[in-house]
């Protein structure tokens, strides 16, 4: 079947099998790759987007359900003169990542919790962040990344 | 001025947060194009017969290019001594999971279909399923071999051990199995050249040894093998190497003539990736009223899986047994013995956690025998800073250490007085909500692997930028900036014009790779003297260029110049200038350093938990930690890997176990049904710094990857146990969920009212 997605401000309308999961259509019918697949039960959050603004589990929509809406991934965040989004520069400055592999999931999560809670505590960065796993960091210094991205101090 | 202990942010990150890393699954190359798509067909049974195979409707189906099974793979199988494992089963299943067939096909979807058609018949055996059951050498994994027993070391335990003790507890302890679980799955793809060479594309943490692997097992010469390591998603010990599977992929692309890429779902790997710890470990501690502790004995029991794959597990925690403490009297044994469940391997550690675990649970166990403060008995054993180098009666040699000092520093640094009273105080209210407290004191080895040193080669552009190439495999621990902070130290060349590189075994022929929390103190040393012999040749080419003696010459790291010392400023040379003079390649130098003994990074952890005595939930409410691994290059890494190894190590007593039932069947087969810890379950760790040096590496640094795991599970796990001391608990296996917490408050109940 024929699926049209606006990703990233760019329309890509391809042929694909009517069972093609979103995140291959990105991966692969799109090439962004970025978006990273780490689980088959929808628990780790590696592969999260935004549809339509909203942060989505990427491996758990068909592409076809996606059709006509628009998504944004962690490509889409750089702006084209190469500016990082807040988000992408805390994560860097706080030390957010280490092997990177959850980042464009967790970073993408952290665009929609800001979204709808502009000023969190840490505590509520954690309950935010519970359906995105990373087996690296400890989790430590992503909530200190988007405690930073929402404009207030890291004070640890 | 020194960057060099300043806090740097990762030059790693610019790619991995913007268009993301590229791990071996986002390859789009050339070589690739047209690859089909590889997938296994696993064992759904623990132990039996593989009676028939029937591939034909499989290969019938749309895309289906090959199916392959032991009988079309030509090989020997690998020997895991003392057996050996074929490189898909063969004629027996031992573990489900297990790689029965391999299937290939034009699209990834297609591959699920086929692997549907594959009729397998399988005809059961008893399953071993667990540590019990393989000691009982009632049904045997590999009959030839004549028992489940894989492998014995220790001597005989002397039975007047324990005479002189006023107090003796004895405990059996399980260090439970745990599944790595890497976000990033194993994958490869791979496609063999027209030059008859095999190109391998791998999520390994050492391309070379994965090298030696993979030529083996095809029965190739290394130089017929070239593997590239692109970015890679976390390994944790699980990815050292390459797996059977790698070299059952190279086999069927030689067949098949084709490309082929591979990447296992995540069911897969929490069944068939290595596992780690699984030991059921008994210990015996002994001594004196006052707190000494006068003889310890620990008796390992190691679950090697189905294949026995890492032999000297077992062997570093009999190593490590008597920990940060001068024991007059220590004993220890152990065996490796096969089961019915998947392989282990190599885990965030690595046989040291669990000596660590045994041995801190032991310690509180003694305590609580002799009603003392864990704190004080501690500090009653420690080994003393003046007796280092220190040598264990198990065959370690510290070399450098302050355990007291960290212990005091944790316990200052908590507020552990205070907290001693809060938890009164609750206990005295009747609470229902119960504090528990719990220390932990370690010592682990680094580079405690007998590899054979590391590799390290600098070469200065023609621009006077750098390009350096490192033995070492880093994947997430920011090693390519630490690297970059020593060399631009050294020669005086800014952050931004050095480039690390790793990985590519065409481009870094040697190397040993990153594991054992060898990287820093091996591939920096190696990065240190390739370092020194550039800088050395750089002076005699500065030295003819400024027409001067090479003993008259300086490097100005400030400004990254040679100068002639007393001369005036305007008379120096660049280094582009140097790189220039020498010619294209020139400049430059390979070293090998294989000096380095091992290190033994030290700490003190102390857990905060509370438990809600009804339900029996834990909650982790703080995490201190003094992890001393020597000076330090880049705090924010560093930092990091400590964040890391807490979170993982504060899991494994919290949460998280690998589990099959009695039939052999893994019952955390998937992310919804393994406790991988998340966000909400940790708190903000606390960390106190403090740095002892080492001798033994030319850069005084000892590891980091693994200390904060070793030291942070015994600690949660004894807070867990101590805040239940008052009901009459004094122990709970890991992991100590709120059923086991609850089950123990309860049996602790009915023997108290007997
Ligand atoms: S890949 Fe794990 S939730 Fe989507
Ligand atoms: S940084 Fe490796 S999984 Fe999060």
């Amino acid at each position: 079947m024929k699926v049209a997605i606006e990703v990233n401000g760019q329309t890509v309308a391809e042929e694909v099998e009517d069972r093609t999961l979103l995140v291959h259509y990105l991966r692969e019918t799109a090439g962004l790759t970025a978006t990273n697949i780490g689980c088959d039960t929808t628990s780790c959050g590696a592969c999260t987007v935004l549809l339509d603004g909203e942060s989505v589990k990427s491996c758990t929509m068909l592409a076809a359900q996606a059709d006509g809406h628009a998504i944004t991934t962690m490509e889409g965040l750089t702006a084209d003169d190469g500016e990082l989004h807040p988000l992408q520069r805390a994560f860097r400055e706080q030390h957010g990542l280490q092997c990177g592999f959850c980042t464009p999931g967790m970073i993408m999560a952290s665009v929609s919790l800001l979204d709808h809670n502009p000023k969190p505590t840490r505590q509520e960065v954690r309950d935010g962040l519970e359906g995105n796993l990373c087996r690296c960091t400890g989790y430590h210094n992503i909530v200190s990344a988007v405690v930073e991205a929402s404009g207030q101090e890291v004070d640890r | 001025m020194s960057i060099a202990g300043t806090r740097v942010v990762r030059v790693e990150d610019q790619k991995l947060i913007t268009t993301g890393g590229t791990y071996v699954e986002d390859l789009r190359g050339d070589a690739l194009t047209g690859a089909v798509h590889a997938m296994f067909v696993r064992s759904p049974i623990a132990h039996a017969r593989i009676t028939s195979i029937d591939t034909s409707e499989a290969l019938a189906a749309p895309g289906v290019i090959a199916v392959y099974t032991a009988a079309d793979i030509d090989l020997p199988p690998a020997p895991v001594d003392p057996v050996t494992q074929s490189w898909l089963a063969d004629g027996v299943v031992r573990y489900v999971g297990e790689a029965v067939a391999l299937v290939l096909a034009e699209q990834r979807y297609q591959l699920a279909d086929a692997a549907e058609l594959i009729d397998i018949d399988y005809d059961p055996l008893e399953p071993v399923s667990s540590i019990d059951a393989a000691l009982a050498d009632e049904t045997l994994l590999f009959p030839e071999h004549g028992s489940n027993v894989m492998q014995v070391n220790g001597k005989e335990f002397d039975e007047k051990t324990f005479d002189d003790c006023e107090v003796v507890v004895t405990r059996t302890i399980v260090n439970q199995r745990v599944a790595p679980v890497p976000l990033e799955v194993r994958g490869a793809a791979c496609t063999w050249g027209d030059d008859g060479r095999l190109m391998v594309w791998l999520s390994t943490q050492n391309a070379q040894i994965a090298r030696t692997v993979v030529a083996a097992g095809l029965g190739v010469g290394e130089e017929s093998v070239r593997i590239v390591t692109p970015d890679v998603g976390g390994g944790f010990g699980a990815k050292v190497g390459a797996d059977p599977e790698v070299v059952a992929l190279g086999w069927a692309a030689r067949h098949s003539g084709r490309a082929i890429r591979w990447t296992e779902t995540r069911s897969e790997n929490l069944t068939s990736m290595t596992h780690g710890r699984a030991q059921q470990n008994t210990i015996t501690i002994g001594g004196r009223r006052d707190g000494t502790v006068l003889a310890f004995r620990l008796e390992v029991v190691q679950d090697t899986g189905a294949y026995p794959r890492l032999p000297f597990l077992p062997i570093l925690t009999e190593l490590m047994a008597s920990g940060v403490y001068h024991f007059p009297r220590v004993e220890t044994a152990s065996r490796a013995v096969a089961t019915n469940t998947a392989p282990i391997s190599a885990y965030r550690g690595a046989g040291r956690p669990e000596a660590t675990a045994a041995v801190e649970r032991a310690m509180d166990l003694f305590a609580a025998e002799i009603g003392m403060d864990p704190g004080e008995v501690r500090k009653a054993n420690f080994i003393a800073p003046e007796e280092f180098p220190y040598q264990t009666p198990t065959g370690a040699s510290y070399d450098t250490g302050d355990y007291a000092t960290a212990l005091d520093r944790v316990l200052e640094a908590g507020g552990y007085a205070d907290l001693r009273a809060e938890q009164a105080r609750r206990r005295a209210s009747g609470d229902p909500v119960a504090l528990g407290l719990g220390i932990s004191s370690y010592v682990e080895v680094t580079a405690g692997d007998d590899s054979g040193g590391e590799g390290g080669r600098v070469d200065i552009n023609p621009d006077g930028s750098v390009t350096a190439y490192t033995g070492s495999s880093p994947h997430g621990q920011g090693l390519g900036t630490s690297l970059a902070m020593l060399l631009s130290d050294q020669l005086g060349i800014p952050l931004d014009k050095i480039a690390v590189r790793h990985g590519d075994t065409d481009e870094v022929p040697k190397g040993i790779g990153t594991f054992a929390s060898r990287s820093l103190q091996m591939g920096g040393s190696a990065m240190r003297l390739a370092a020194d012999q550039v800088i050395a040749r750089a002076r005699e080419l500065a030295a003819n260029m400024l027409e001067a003696s090479p003993d008259d010459l300086e490097l100005n790291v400030d400004q990254g110049v040679w100068q002639v010392r007393g001369a005036p400023a305007s008379s120096t040379v660049t280094w582009a200038q140097l790189a220039e003079r020498a010619g294209e390649g020139e400049l430059s130098a390979d070293e090998w350093y294989d000096e380095g003994a091992p290190t033994f990074p030290f700490g003190a952890h102390l857990a905060v938990v509370e438990v809600d005595t009804l339900t029996g939930k834990v909650e982790l409410r703080r995490l201190i930690a003094v992890d001393d691994a020597g000076p330090v290059v880049n705090p924010l890494a560093f930092r990091g890997q400590r964040h890391g190894g807490l979170g993982q190590g504060a899991a494994q007593a919290l949460l998280e176990v690998m589990n099959y039932d009695p039939d052999g069947n893994p019952t955390t087969a998937t992310l919804a049904d393994y406790s991988f810890i998340s966000a909400t379950e940790l708190p903000d760790f606390e960390l106190v710094n403090m740095e002892t040096p080492t001798t033994r590496n030319l850069l005084g640094v000892k590891g980091i990857g693994e200390a904060a795991t070793i030291g942070s599970t015994p600690a949660v796990h004894n807070a867990v146990v101590d805040a239940v001391a008052h009901l009459g608990v004094r122990h709970i296996d890991m992991p100590t969920t709120p059923v086991r917490v609850w089950q123990a408050l309860g049996d602790a109940r009915k023997a108290e009212a007997k």
